[in-house]
């Protein structure tokens, strides 16, 4: 990791600095806080795709479930922006953690069959249930709210909203680096390499899986309740899987095996969506799709895992 | 009473779709090791063709040409696609790229017919009720379920009587040996992408006669298909077809007593079998794992 300091102190302060230079380049600031949004959720699903070599296909449900979490704070419990963004991202972790006993004891396609069926579940919840959380239309009639500092009133306009979802992603990535130099960490990378021999050392592998499941839903809520209060508005697309595909093409295409690799991609991602959806409002998905089908048969590594093959040579 | 067998009927004719989806899926798992998620973008393309064809072949027509178009587009896209999947055996990159695909045809499809859903003329005589009483018995589902049943049955044929269906069978089970054995795998890849094709193509031309066409229609019945394979037992092709029956008629049911459960009552039959029979029905141990 030392050796990487420049690289990490370089990526922060371009982070800190963008909403000064981010319009110099053709972008905005509303931009840089949504590919902060789907990089912080992607970041999360890539502990349990790049590290601990699970491939969930449902991080969609939590996601979604932080942002009806958020919502549904703000609607019914109170207009505070810090409530609802710790509502929503229990939401999602609580979640998680109830489903990953379901989800734990299967590998390879079967899980990721189950992770995006169990995603389903909750989509058709929220878009049946009129009542609680606005069905198919979504759920409206919240906004994020000013945040209060002994006195002083901060609106979470375009730039200071940025910068509030910027602390966030601060403390969502400060969590997943921990945990990737921490003990348990190498466990997942371990399960990864190696299930069997991690399985032989005495590992319960299973119980690290649920863990990594967990923290997964986790980040994903923190980054769907971040989402919630950006659109002021949650709907059941967000639950849906084809964004669990969205998370998956993010981690992907910045490098499932890196820890900044879902930043990149969701650099790419969103910023691709965005610059197509607006020359090509009609066949946007094709696009994307060809994105899809491009990233997978030429650069399976991902933006970082060429950087670092031209960098040293293996 | 009568709701209830009408909301069943119309279940099982679900069923029997799931079924006929979920059969070229796990065919196409078990072989390919491809988990397709553009198989429901198959079945729209497949009910789309069957549209555009039918004004000048008639329905029977039709009814042929959309599922081997439909497959002749398979063994191209296995040619130009799918087949650089076979040495990545990280299902990450199958997902992904059928996935893409996915997202590539329902736009197409969008952009050539509309985004709006097209009626499909189906004979009139397969259109009227077989009996008064059970109105909801009309002549072409009567037709839907024999022709599903009549293809499923011709798979299961295939694949155990004929040369290359056995091949198949004994490529699903351990694809170096049958290599090994001087058999062309490409070429059985191949084919068996294909058959797993058409049959999402067939599925689609007739559910063009029962549901609206529209281009999103293959969205929800992939997730179902899904939930089949996952309760039959990924790598059973007879589980798979238990398992589509048991969901259709399940959500039928279901919409008889408790309609805004429908949809949720599919995916809560696939957790309770999960936790009793982790790997499915009719699932073996160690497949895919």
């Amino acid at each position: 990791m030392r050796g990487r300091l420049p690289a990490n102190v370089i990526i922060w302060a371009l982070l800190l600095t963008a909403p000064f230079w981010l319009p110099l380049i053709g972008g905005y600031t509303a931009l840089a806080s949504r590919i902060l949004i789907f990089a912080l959720g992607a970041m999360g699903l890539n502990l349990l795709l790049g590290f601990t070599g699970m491939m969930s296909f449902g991080q969609a449900a939590y996601f979604g479930l932080g942002g009806y979490g958020a919502g549904l704070a703000l609607v019914h419990l109170a207009s505070s922006s810090w409530l609802a963004v710790l509502i929503g991202t229990l939401a999602g972790g609580a979640a998680a953690l109830l489903i990953g006993p379901l989800v734990m004891h299967r590998r390879g396609i079967y899980f990721a069959m189950i992770t995006v069926a169990v995603g389903q579940i909750f989509y058709f919840i929220a878009e049946r249930w009129d009542s609680f959380t606005g069905g198919q239309d979504g759920l409206t009639g919240f906004s994020r709210q000013p945040l209060h500092f002994s006195g002083y009133a901060i609106s979470l306009r375009d730039v200071p909203f940025y910068y509030f979802v910027l602390f966030f992603f601060a403390i969502g990535a400060g969590l997943v680096a921990l945990l990737l130099h921490s003990p348990l960490g190498h466990t997942f990378v371990a399960i990864r390499e190696n299930r069997r021999r991690a399985t032989f050392l005495g590992i319960h592998v299973e119980r690290y899986v649920w863990a990594s499941f967990a923290i997964a839903g986790l980040i994903g809520g923190l980054a769907g309740a971040l989402n919630a209060l950006q659109n002021n508005f949650i709907s059941p697309e967000n639950l849906y899987w084809v964004e669990s595909g969205n998370f998956v093409i993010i981690a992907v295409l910045g490098g499932m095996r890196s820890f900044w690799g879902p930043l990149i991609g969701s650099i790419i991602f969103i910023g691709v969506q965005d610059y197509v959806s607006s020359i090509l409002p009609n066949n946007w998905e094709t696009v994307i799709g060809a994105l899809f089908i491009v990233v997978v048969l030429f650069f399976p590594t991902g933006v970082l895992g060429i950087i670092r093959r031209g960098v040293r040579p293996a | 009473m009568e709701l209830v067998l009408f909301d069943g009927f119309n279940g099982l004719i679900q069923g029997a779709f799931y079924a006929l989806m979920a059969l070229g899926l796990s065919l196409i798992i078990s072989l390919n090791s491809v988990i397709n998620f553009a198989h429901g973008g198959f079945m729209v393309v497949g009910a789309y063709l069957a549209f555009a064809l039918a004004p000048y072949l008639g329905f029977w027509g039709a009814l042929i040409a959309g599922p081997v178009l439909t497959g002749i587009l398979g063994i191209l896209v296995e040619r130009f696609l799918v087949r650089y999947l076979y040495a990545r055996p990280d299902p990450v990159y199958s997902l992904l790229l059928t996935f893409g695909l996915a997202l590539i045809i329902e736009d197409s499809v969008r952009s050539v017919w509309g985004a709006g859903g097209v009626p499909f003329a189906i004979p009139s005589w397969l259109d009227s009720p077989v009996s008064e009483t059970y109105f909801f018995i009309t002549g072409y589902r009567v037709f839907v379920m024999s022709a599903i049943t009549l293809a499923a049955g011709a798979l299961f044929a295939f694949l155990r009587l004929s040369r290359f269906g056995v091949r198949i069978r004994a490529g699903i089970l351990d694809l170096e040996t049958v290599a090994a054995l001087g058999v062309n795998v490409y070429l059985l890849r191949a084919v068996n992408f294909a058959i797993g094709i058409a049959l999402a193509g067939f599925a689609g031309v007739l559910a063009a006669g029962v549901l609206q066409l529209s281009p999103t229609m293959g969205n929800d019945v992939i997730m179902a298909t899904f939930v089949a394979i996952v309760v039959g037992g990924i790598g059973s092709l007879f589980g798979s077809v238990l398992g589509g029956l048991l969901i259709g008629l399940a959500a039928g049911v279901t919409s008889a007593y408790y309609p805004v459960a429908s949809d949720v009552v599919i995916y809560v039959i696939m957790a309770i079998v999960l936790i009793v029979r982790p790997r499915g029905l009719l699932g073996q141990e160690g497949l895919f794992e």
